[in-house]
């Protein structure tokens, strides 16, 4: 049975304006979509092994429902590979678990645990772990021989992001030479580079977080529920809401107090914190979103603070 | 000057509904190092509220370091170590903003002489160029090298920002003179739409806001330009093309969850993956698959939102045709009147991007939608002068090599025959770039067809011709005339 043809043409087609030579323009959504899935189709097309990097948080959802898009009706043709740090929250790694099952994709796992067990990796004096994931990505990327690898990043997140292109050639160490890129023209992107080198892919280089939340009310796209307001025992610490957790445990002279509160990213549960927060739906999320006098970064990520050039650093040595 | 300011009824002007229909419009600022480039990036972002808290924050303290009494906005838009530290800007910038009718995507280019290889590449996708001059110094070498890019890449709409009036009294007559003087310049550089505009980016003067300063200039502000300036694609073509990036074949592997809603498929579901790059296509229509020439009908439309019966320029969908020939990666869809004919050799205006010289004899690889092909640069038939003076047009000159920032006139044999349009009527598939084969390096960019920028001296009434008629002509028939030694003479299309 072949798919049917007499459907009601969905909000995508144009009014019908007889005689228009030029049709109208997509919706913002819908253009940022067909971009995304054109990048993804162009890199499955011309790479020998992507790999799409994927922890569960939003924009790494959105990713995957993307390429679960751009394939159907076949399947996402590459895996899925999360870094974990062994500081995640459970939330997320039982979400990240289901939506592979999901959206039907295949997942591997690289531990930075595992490399602090045998010895390849030492703990860092602040414990975090972020700065860690450099080299379990890089061995995880050389082992699999893959030539491209998806990143969720966006350029609005950071200001050394906003001058990465969608293909972003590194090197056998994985470094970003922000001096030495391409020039990326119309919608041609060059995906050639020579043995040991690979390229990160960033489909969703031109949405902003408004876009991600915007897409995910559209499409009804689940996501952890940390995402939401939640209760959790918080206290404030340099003036950021941190959870208590076994690797963010009260220090001496903390008052811990229940909030309600949200998670904007959902990254290492050591340099993550929340926001005050009653949003429960994607809606609400939105409307503080867009009323919110943060960036999505400065608020809750703790390792970008640690110098003006931080992201710029650590995207150089191979850090998405 | 009237069409850059109608609002059209329908659609753009209108506020964002539940179902999204913000459109999305992208441009890309240029102009001369001093000319305030940053400050009114920075200005627009500012004054549409996205510059965030943390973000000002950073700026001021920043500002505060450098001995400024106040926030310097350029600083929102600086991004590289090297760049503070050089208090310039080396590479393309993307910044975001939106208002409730649109989102914009603005391409921030560099303004050195040395980057203009960053004001092709931003210009390669705008819908709109930002072009600021300084109302002191009025029209200047760079804005016209800027202007010639510009119509070069056939960017639909050019807005000039003649900033720093306020260091002119917010004087009517210098506005005038120099709206005056670019108005004739584009109009010489075949550019379809431009308009002016007096402004203040360090004081906001006519940026977000409509200034009490300027009460002789009853135009739109910048930004409210950008909201209602006419986005229907225009320099997409009418008929259609299709280049067929992937080919779907399930081969009855099982549906994920997620698809439990998707129109159920075939076990040898097959569909020709790829983005509608112009006009549109319809189930039930005829068309020809390029370069081998075969017609097909298109049988249905799919998306996992559910089956189409036409899709539009900008849409990516998968195709199911009716015919069992190999169709592939490679291939372009093409309506079947004036389908563009597959050439082995195209003449084209290439920029360089390179710090490595482009000589005759070349090997490099031609990437063209979705095909990439091997090519030897047969001939090089001049190079742009972009120094021409006020009052004049740029010439092509003779050269016997293209360098960095360099754009010449050249001729293209290729290894396999490409479908190529004229990039005066598609700007997706008259484009190309060109990439180096050994290390991958991207090159140039290249625009098939005869120039927008004429050649020969310029005739006083003329180098507008706006593409006089090359319509559906095989935009580069080989020829065996106008071969390697003739130089300045652009060849015209066939």
């Amino acid at each position: 049975m072949s798919a049917p043809t007499t459907t009601a043409v969905p909000a995508t087609s144009e009014p019908a304006t007889p005689g228009a030579l030029a049709p109208p323009p997509l919706s913002e959504l819908q253009a940022l979509e067909s971009e995304s899935v054109h990048i993804f189709r162009e890199v499955a097309a011309t790479f020998r092994s992507p790999v799409m990097l994927f922890s569960g948080g939003k924009d790494s959802v959105v990713m995957l429902h993307l390429a679960a898009k751009a394939f159907w009706p076949a399947p996402v043709p590459f895996t899925l590979l999360h870094v974990d740090t062994g500081h995640n929250f459970p939330e997320v790694l039982e979400y990240r678990d289901w939506a592979t099952g999901f959206y039907g994709a295949r997942l591997e796992v690289a531990s930075v645990q595992d490399y602090l067990d045998d010895g390849r990796l030492r703990e860092r004096p602040d414990g975090q772990r972020n700065p860690l994931q450099t080299v379990p990505l890089l061995d995880a990327i050389t082992e699999g021989r893959h030539d491209a690898v998806f990143g969720g990043g966006r350029r609005d997140e950071e200001r050394a992001r906003a001058k990465e292109r969608v293909y972003s050639l590194r090197d056998e160490f994985g470094q970003w030479d922000p001096r030495n890129q391409r020039p990326e023209l119309w919608s041609l992107y060059n995906g050639r580079h020579l043995p040991g080198e690979h390229v990160r892919v960033f489909p969703l280089s031109n949405w902003t977080e408004l876009d991600v939340w915007d897409y995910i009310e559209a499409e009804g796209i689940a996501l952890p529920t940390i995402y939401y307001a939640h209760q959790r025992e918080v206290v404030l610490r340099d003036d950021m809401w941190v959870a208590v957790t076994p690797v963010t445990p009260v220090r001496d002279g903390e008052q811990v107090e229940q909030r309600s509160v949200r998670y904007r990213t959902v990254g290492d549960m050591s340099c993550t914190a929340a926001v005050l927060s009653s949003a429960t739906t994607v809606a609400e999320v939105i409307t503080e979103v867009g009323l919110s006098s943060l960036t999505e970064r400065g608020a809750t990520r703790a390792d970008d603070r640690m110098s003006e050039a931080a992201m710029e650093d650590r995207k150089r040595e191979g850090y998405f | 000057m009237a069409t850059t300011t109608t609002g059209r009824a329908g659609h753009g002007a209108g506020a964002r509904t539940a179902s999204g229909r913000r459109t999305l419009l992208r441009l890309a600022t240029a102009g001369s190092v001093d000319d305030g480039k940053s400050t009114l990036v920075g200005r627009l972002l500012f004054d549409t509220d996205s510059v965030l808290a943390d973000t000002l924050d950073h700026v001021e303290l920043v500002s505060r370091r450098k001995g400024l009494d106040r926030a310097d906005l350029a600083l929102l838009t600086d991004g590289l170590r090297a760049e503070r530290e050089q208090g310039i800007t080396i590479d393309v910038a993307y910044r975001y903003f939106h208002t409730p009718a649109r989102k914009f995507i603005l391409a921030d280019c560099p303004g050195h002489v040395q980057y203009t290889r960053n004001t092709v590449t931003g210009s390669s996708t705008a819908d709109v160029i930002v072009l600021l001059v300084d109302a002191r110094k009025g029209v200047v070498e760079q804005t016209r090298r800027h202007l010639a890019v510009a119509s070069l890449l056939r960017v639909p709409h050019v807005v000039l920002v003649v900033n720093k009036i306020d260091l002119v009294d917010f004087a009517e007559d210098v506005f005038t003179a120099v709206a005056t003087d670019f108005a004739r310049l584009a109009l010489s550089l075949g550019v379809a739409d431009s308009h002016a505009i007096p402004v203040s980016a360090t004081e906001g003067d006519n940026v977000v806001t409509r200034s009490t300063r300027t009460p002789w200039y009853d135009g739109p502000t910048v930004l409210s330009y950008l909201e209602t300036v006419d986005d229907t694609p225009v320099a997409v073509g009418a008929d259609l093309r299709f280049p067929v990036q992937y080919v779907i074949r399930p081969q009855s592997a099982a549906l994920a969850p997620w698809a439990s809603a998707a129109p159920a498929v075939d076990g040898d579901y097959r569909g020709y993956a790829g983005k509608v790059e112009s006009g549109r296509v319809r189930v039930g229509a005829e068309v020809v698959v390029l370069p081998r020439g075969s017609h097909a009908t298109v049988t249905a439309i799919d998306t996992p939102d559910g089956p189409l019966e036409v899709a539009v320029a900008g849409q990516s969908v998968t195709l199911r045709l009716d015919t069992d020939v190999d169709v592939s990666r490679g291939d372009v869809l093409a309506a079947t009147d004036a389908p563009p004919a597959p050439v082995r050799e195209i003449t084209a205006t290439v920029c360089w991007l390179a710090e490595r010289e482009l000589t005759v004899g070349a090997r490099v690889l031609v990437q063209h939608g979705t095909s990439l092909t091997k090519a030897v640069v047969r001939s090089l038939d001049g190079s742009l002068d972009l120094t021409y003076g006020a009052g004049g047009t740029p010439t092509w000159q003779p050269a016997a090599r293209l360098g960095l920032n360099d754009i010449g006139r050249l001729r293209l044999a290729l290894a396999n025959p490409l479908p190529v349009d004229s990039y005066r009527e598609h700007r997706t598939t008259g484009a190309f770039i060109l990439v180096d084969e050994a290390d991958g390096w991207t090159l140039g960019a290249g625009m098939v067809g005869s120039s927008a920028i004429p050649s020969g001296p310029a005739t006083p009434s003329g180098p507008a011709t706006p593409a006089p008629a090359t319509s559906a002509a095989p935009v580069d028939a080989p020829s065996a005339a106008g071969g390697a030694g003739t130089h300045s003479a652009e060849r015209s299309p066939a």
